[in-house]
């Protein structure tokens, strides 16, 4: 299973690849976990990689292999959508973050992504992670919104989810991110 | 024990330093590199610290070894030119305990000025260097490392690449050593050994070619666990090393392998059988031809850089695409999704409420020459601040700001100043200033001081008052250190006060002598650091349009092109407050003040 992150700096994705990592290694699997760090504070692209199976050399996924693309911002999705294999899904939060060239006014933010997704016949399941968030009760559940999307579409059992996320997410936390992950497993 | 876990390539990297027994660790931080230490200062058992720079860092873990502890210290590429100086000496001396010496390059440069391939390091010391290729090796040839380093009485560079030591995979644990004859032996009082001076060290040189000689009888040797000969379909073969070998592996399964685990000095006897076993030999090195060129120098007939890329990271896309153009592989065409070409970049910006954003917008506004340095700062030369003009190395801003001076004279350095951050200024910006004192230069110098190393995630450095371990430590002073060396103008501002910062800087950069100026305000990541407002937002009735607030590039604030006003985005607002006060016609409102 080939899944890469997609991020804003600041959003999460680092605890999301944790979780992932925890969850392959408890059902028993090879796991390899790869990002990029330093700048992911300050507000960059950021990605993380995170495969897993009997046996995984290259800690990086390939372009056009991912089985899931998890986008936690719309353009991010737009950006790393090349990395789906076919038919794989890209399961991204329709939140929009303007990078710095929007901001200032050089280019404008793509209105299009997602009409132009459907129109590529991409598998896409949009969700408003941030909106479920605020929801849940802490806005920087983004990340366990989505990871209960990804559990929802993926064939391991919701207790090893529920399990890697205990064994990750630091304990004054956990509930509400409990909570963050139910409202992500029950979309459609 | 032997339990099993996921861990980063660094978290493995202090993890085998800890089971070997070390007891000092040093380092400066540097991205991809700085985990290391960080996790090893987590052992209660090994005495750790960050040093001012990679050369004080590697000097302190000489001594160390000399004293008798095992010892290691890790930097990024750059670091090692910095420490470059002990580094080719330290090779002559030889050790007591085991030294190793962790470099991480970064190909691609995700977080770096350059792209070195520090084997070139290697192969000038004449110092053996390991390459591990996944978590589990990092932390065994950390524990080879020392091994090889006391037998072969040479320091030992561990080189990491950012997908190394950035990459999570699974690692089995074992308990540290118990061998107190390993863990500290005797101080090593030998002055023929370890005062390189001429006569010394013309003995010392011989021993290091016999030495090299040694290593090579070592590595060919595969009971030594260095070398991982794998024959299956002799058709091709692949001579790789580090991450390169597993990206080749996913790429071609069935190929017969010649993994390097010490990838300087080579095995060349079994490297030589393996070429002749084979068909047809491919070497895939990051970086660098440097295994090619050494085995093409024997005679024997290899193809890498003929059809692998020399610049940037490999990646397992590379080298299928290298591998098919080359007649290789059969194509296997993989399908991708694309929406749009040409989507709006996202790079790397200064956190909203930096109060870096103060002193940039004032050095823009009054359109100086700045020499800028190496951290978060370096963010301040992208639109819309593009407030520097230069960033070379660290600590490389003073020293330019003279050179501005020494070429263009008195009145051009009234149009120029150096940038250069706290923990940058310790590592090697003081020396600058003490050249522009001595040799009567008239530059001003301004620190941006927000107490901490920040750009690589966090690190404690002489301004921040605490140690690696978390203990308190003396704070130095910037004034009192200024007024030392002999500069009369040492001024502190704040750096959220654009009037006053404004006014400063025009008086000092008049001077007719040189200036210290120090802009002083945590971090806005420390914890507990606390802002003057909450809720602000854009009165509409008030706001013109004008975009002068865009010009500090905060991310909480944006234009809206529908409604031609600017927006405060409230959930990235940390209410620094500086659009506050850029703004002219008072259109950002605070609901309420906090006391
Ligand atoms: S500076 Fe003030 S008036 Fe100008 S766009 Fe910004 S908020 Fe509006
Ligand atoms: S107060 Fe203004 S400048 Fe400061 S973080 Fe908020 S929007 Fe940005």
């Amino acid at each position: 299973m080939n899944i890469l992150i997609a991020a804003v700096g600041g959003q999460g994705a680092v605890l999301a690849s944790k979780v992932l990592g925890k969850l392959a290694q408890n059902i028993g699997k090879d796991v390899k976990v790869s990002e990029v760090h330093g700048m992911s504070q300050r507000g960059g692209s950021v990605v993380a990689h995170v495969k897993f199976g009997d046996k995984i050399y290259s800690p990086v996924v390939e372009r056009g292999s991912a089985d899931i693309v998890l986008a936690f911002e719309l353009l991010e999705g737009a950006r790393y959508v090349d990395y789906l294999k076919e038919n794989g899904i890209l399961i991204s939060n329709t939140q929009k973050i303007n990078p710095m060239p929007v901001i200032i006014g050089a280019v404008d933010y793509p209105e299009d992504i997602k009409q132009k997704m459907a129109e590529k016949n991409i598998n896409t399941k949009f969700v408003d992670a941030l909106d479920l968030a605020k929801e849940s009760g802490n806005i920087k559940t983004v990340n366990t919104v989505l990871i209960g999307l990804l559990a929802k579409n993926s064939p391991i059992a919701k207790e090893e989810w529920v399990k890697a996320i205990k064994e990750t997410v630091p304990e004054r936390f956990l509930d509400v991110n409990l909570k963050a992950f139910e409202m992500g497993y029950n979309l459609n | 024990m032997s339990k099993k876990e996921l861990l980063l390539g660094n978290f493995a990297v202090a993890r085998g330093a800890y089971e070997a027994g070390a007891t000092v660790a040093t380092a400066y931080p540097g991205t991809p590199s700085t985990e290391i230490t960080e996790y090893i200062a987590q052992y209660d058992k090994i005495n750790s610290e960050w040093s001012t720079n990679e050369k004080v860092a590697l000097e302190v873990a000489i001594g160390a070894s000399i004293a008798g502890s095992r010892s290691i210290v890790s930097m990024k590429h750059v670091g090692l030119n910095v420490a470059a100086d002990p580094f080719m000496t330290v090779t002559y001396t030889g050790v007591n305990s085991g030294l190793v010496i962790a470099v991480a390059d970064d190909p691609s440069m995700h977080s770096s000025q350059n792209e070195q391939d520090t084997r070139y390091f290697g192969m000038a010391g004449k110092c053996p260097v390991l390459e591990p290729s996944n978590s589990q090796e990092c932390k065994d040839y950390t524990k080879m490392a020392f091994e090889i380093s006391e037998k072969f009485d040479t320091p030992v560079i561990l080189r990491l690449t950012t997908r190394i030591s950035h990459s999570q995979s699974i690692v089995s644990l074992e308990d540290r050593i118990t061998d107190e004859e390993i863990i500290s032996r005797p101080y090593d009082k030998n002055p023929d050994k370890y005062i390189s001076a001429p006569a010394n060290a013309r003995k010392r040189r011989v021993i290091i070619e016999e030495r090299l000689g040694k290593l090579q009888e070592f590595t060919n040797n595969p009971e030594n666990n260095l070398i991982n000969v794998e024959y299956n379909d002799k058709a091709i073969g692949i001579i790789t090393s580090g991450a390169s070998y597993q990206y080749a592996k996913e790429v071609c399964p069935n190929a017969s392998f010649f993994k390097l685990g010490m990838v300087y000095p080579l095995p060349k006897e079994a490297i030589t059988e393996f070429v002749n076993n084979c068909d047809k030999v491919y070497v895939i090195e990051e970086l660098e031809p440097i295994f090619e060129k050494e085995i093409k120098s024997w005679g024997l007939y290899v193809i890498g850089k003929e059809i692998f890329p020399t610049i940037g990271e490999l990646s397992p896309e590379i080298i299928r695409t290298c591998l098919k153009e080359a007649g290789e592989l059969e194509s296997k065409s993989l399908v991708t999704y694309e929406v749009q070409e040409d989507l709006p970049v996202r790079p790397p910006v200064l956190c909203p409420g930096c109060h870096h954003r103060g002193p940039f917008y004032i050095l823009k506004k009054l359109k100086l020459n700045v020499s800028g340095d190496i951290g978060c700062y370096t963010l301040g030369g992208v639109p819309p601040l593009s407030a520097i003009d230069t960033t070379i190395c660290m600590g490389a801003s003073i020293g330019m700001a003279h050179g501005f001076e020494m070429a263009k004279g008195k009145e051009f350095a009234k149009k120029s100043v150096a940038v250069i951050g706290d923990s940058t200024f310790w590592h090697s910006g003081v020396t600058g200033l003490i050249d522009i004192v001595y040799n009567k230069g008239n530059s001003t110098v301004i620190v941006l001081d927000n107490s901490i190393t920040a750009m690589t995630g966090h690190q404690e450095n002489p301004s921040t008052g605490k140690t690696l371990k978390g203990d308190m430590a003396p704070q130095i002073d910037f004034v009192a250190l200024g007024k030392a060396i002999g500069i009369k103008r040492v001024v502190e501002v704040d750096a959220y006060d654009l009037e006053k910062l404004e006014e400063v800087i025009k008086t000092e950069v008049n001077a007719e002598e040189p200036s210290l100026i120090i802009t002083k305000r945590p971090c806005i990541l420390i914890k507990g650091v606390k802002f003057e407002y909450k809720d602000l937002q854009v009165n509409s009735e008030k706001c013109n349009g004008c975009k002068l607030c865009l010009r500090i590039g905060c991310p909480a604030i944006s234009f809206n092109n529908e409604t031609k006003k600017a927006e405060i985005n409230k959930s990235l607002c940390v209410g620094c407050g500086l659009c506050v006060d850029v703004c002219k016609r008072s259109a950002i409102e605070l609901k309420e003040k906090k006391d």
